[in-house]
């Protein structure tokens, strides 16, 4: 018994550490730096001299590649879920389901090599003028990867919307496309809503893309053509290299972990929230 | 007031007010205006299926155009060399393999266990509550988090080292979620009246969890561990902060010893400049997704063999 119930806080327990890890290993960093000047400062250069050591380049890279990515799947993944949710007839469903999951089982590291090596030199030939590591691959990549999130919880919200509302749209009339997109969508919406946060907190935390294909040049831009550095590519780089054990360069992964750690808990948390106050509506 | 015509009339006479033209003309158009509308979005919702579906095909078509070039037995064989045709994904998958099996050791009775004692023995309270929120909460933790977690605590508090431990132990923080969430669903799935009847009989709690409630779950809990499993085979970035090994000639033989996983190797093979070592990345992504391949297919067999026993 005692067992059982040490399995179940160990979940408790690896929060508690991350909170701990990041708060004491950042420690260090913040007595350098002032957390005011690492959140507000527009240079990150590490292992300059001097060194800079303002992160907004970093998030600005994270976030530029996961608009990219929200954006595509949050099209295509929408479009796909108001398909299979009220277009497919079951059993084309039950064939396309599984096929769009396998989607979200491929490692990451493959969709990475796929951006690296397929997409982006594809899209030079669209943009000549545009580098091998980009934004722009990294993100339709990711997209694809989060696309099958965003049809999947979309579709049951969707799918969670009773008949009835369907039936009183098309006995005054409409068209199964008004039905879909005037009557079904809305009332699906805090669903889809919650969907799409969930996918973008994926996104940002998503690592061999961006470490792989969106390159390794901290760079604050909304240009979708240049290369950027990510958060987690960042962690990557520098667990990678050289910087020693207890140096600032490496003190500095802990304070950029906190960053997405926070980012992507209060994204997750928004998403629950919406997802519980529209799910009191129709139960 | 029959027809679905005179709906539309009304509705628009209602909402335009006067018009030059007479009704039935403005009815006849705008209703093909609808019609028109719903077959363009019609289209344009099943390509966007086409295009997901689609995006798969290429990228596997690419990734075994890519990959045939150095794939054979060799491959699997050899350790990573600067020359392609002699390079291997062997330290990869056989860190791959003590990885994945370690985690698994260590996961199933932690995940299985967990999920137990909150679904059959927690009372309905505020830390139950707590626990499962804070589950759900580590299901969306960026993976590259758990990395720094395993390396501040297993690698380095711990004292282990960058070893196939630490990495097993780093990885089963990573999936327990999975785990868990999966076998509490597959433990709540099994009717109430099961138990009744299990305790009418006069067994204990732990009785009926272990002859009555476990049996039936079993297969929905296999689904859970195979899938968090696969996860974790192709995780990369927590590996890499654990072991920061890319380029390793030699493969583990025991659980201290230092490894390198496949996800690793691919990253670091794709991450070259060189095309010719970018194929040998491909070569390896194909070995990955045939053991993932292997395991989801050993899953629905196991389902399938359960769930016929069962009937």
């Amino acid at each position: 018994m005692w067992a059982l119930r040490l399995a179940a806080f160990i979940s408790v327990i690896t929060t508690i550490s991350i909170v701990v890890i990041l708060i004491k290993e950042s420690i260090p960093f913040f007595r350098e730096i002032p957390i005011w000047d690492f959140l507000t400062g527009t240079s990150w250069t590490p292992n300059f001299v001097p060194a800079n050591f303002g992160v907004l380049p970093l998030i600005g890279g994270t976030l530029l590649v996961a608009v990219i990515a929200g954006l595509t799947a949050v099209i295509f993944g929408l479009a796909s879920a108001i398909f299979l949710s009220e277009y497919a007839p079951d059993k084309l469903r039950r064939i396309i389901k599984p096929i769009l999951e396998i989607l979200a089982g491929v490692p990451t590291v493959v969709y990475g090599f796929f951006a690296l090596t397929f997409l982006s030199p594809q899209l030079q030939k669209i943009f000549p003028e545009m580098i091998v590591f980009n934004a722009l691959s990294a993100g339709l990549v990711m997209g694809l990867m989060i696309m099958p999130m965003i049809s999947t919880l979309s579709e049951d919200a969707m799918l969670a919307v009773p008949k009835s509302l369907r039936d009183g749209a098309y006995a005054l009339g409409a068209t199964k496309f008004e039905v879909a997109v005037k009557v079904v969508v809305p009332a699906a919406l805090g669903g889809i809503v919650a969907s799409f946060i969930l996918a973008l907190s994926r996104a940002i935390g998503e690592t061999m893309i961006v470490t792989l294909a969106a390159g390794a040049s901290p760079n604050l831009t909304f240009n979708p053509l240049e290369s950027i550095q990510a958060m987690t590519a960042y962690i990557v780089q520098t667990t990678l290299g050289e910087a020693a054990h207890g140096s600032i360069q490496f003190q500095t992964i802990f304070a950029v972990g906190m960053v997405l750690f926070v980012m992507t808990l209060v994204m997750n948390i928004i998403g629950r929230i919406v997802v519980a106050r529209w799910s009191e509506k129709y139960e | 007031m029959s027809t679905t015509a005179d709906h539309n009339e009304i509705a628009e006479a209602a909402s335009s007010g006067a018009s030059p033209q007479p009704p039935r003309a403005r009815h006849d158009r705008n209703m093909r205006f609808r019609k028109v509308r719903d077959a363009f979005f019609y289209v344009l919702f099943v390509s966007s299926i086409l295009v997901g579906i689609g995006a798969l095909a290429v990228l596997l078509t690419d990734v075994f155009i890519d990959g045939f070039r150095f794939l054979d037995i060799g491959f699997l064989t050899s350790f990573p060399s600067r020359h392609p045709e002699e390079s291997g994904i062997r330290a990869g998958l056989i860190g791959s393999l003590w990885v994945i099996g370690m985690t698994a050791l260590f996961t199933i009775p932690i995940g299985v266990g967990a999920a137990i004692y909150l679904e059959e023995f927690a009372a309905d309270n505020w830390l139950k509550r707590i626990i499962q929120l804070n589950i759900a909460n580590l299901a969306g933790v960026p993976s590259i988090i758990y990395g720094l977690l395993g390396f501040a605590v297993f690698v380095t508090a711990f004292g282990l080292g960058r070893v196939v431990l630490a990495g097993a132990l780093t990885l089963t923080l990573l999936v327990l979620p999975i785990v868990i969430i999966a076998s509490q669903e597959a433990i709540k799935a099994v009717p109430d009246s099961f138990r009744a009847g299990g305790f009418a009989l006069g067994a204990t709690r732990w009785q009926v969890v272990k002859t009555i409630v476990l049996p039936q779950a079993i297969p929905g809990i296999m689904s859970g561990i195979i899938l968090a499993m696969s996860r974790a085979i192709g995780e990369s970035a927590p590996m890499i902060a654990i072991s920061a090994l890319v380029f390793l000639t030699f493969s583990p033989a025991g659980p201290f010893d230092r490894f390198t996983v496949m996800p690793i190797q691919i990253f670091n093979w794709a991450a070259e400049p060189n095309h010719d070592i970018q194929d040998v990345a491909a070569s390896g992504i194909i070995v990955l997704l045939v053991v993932l391949l292997t395991m989801n297919a050993g899953a629905i067999y196991i389902r399938n063999k359960f769930q016929k026993r069962r009937e």
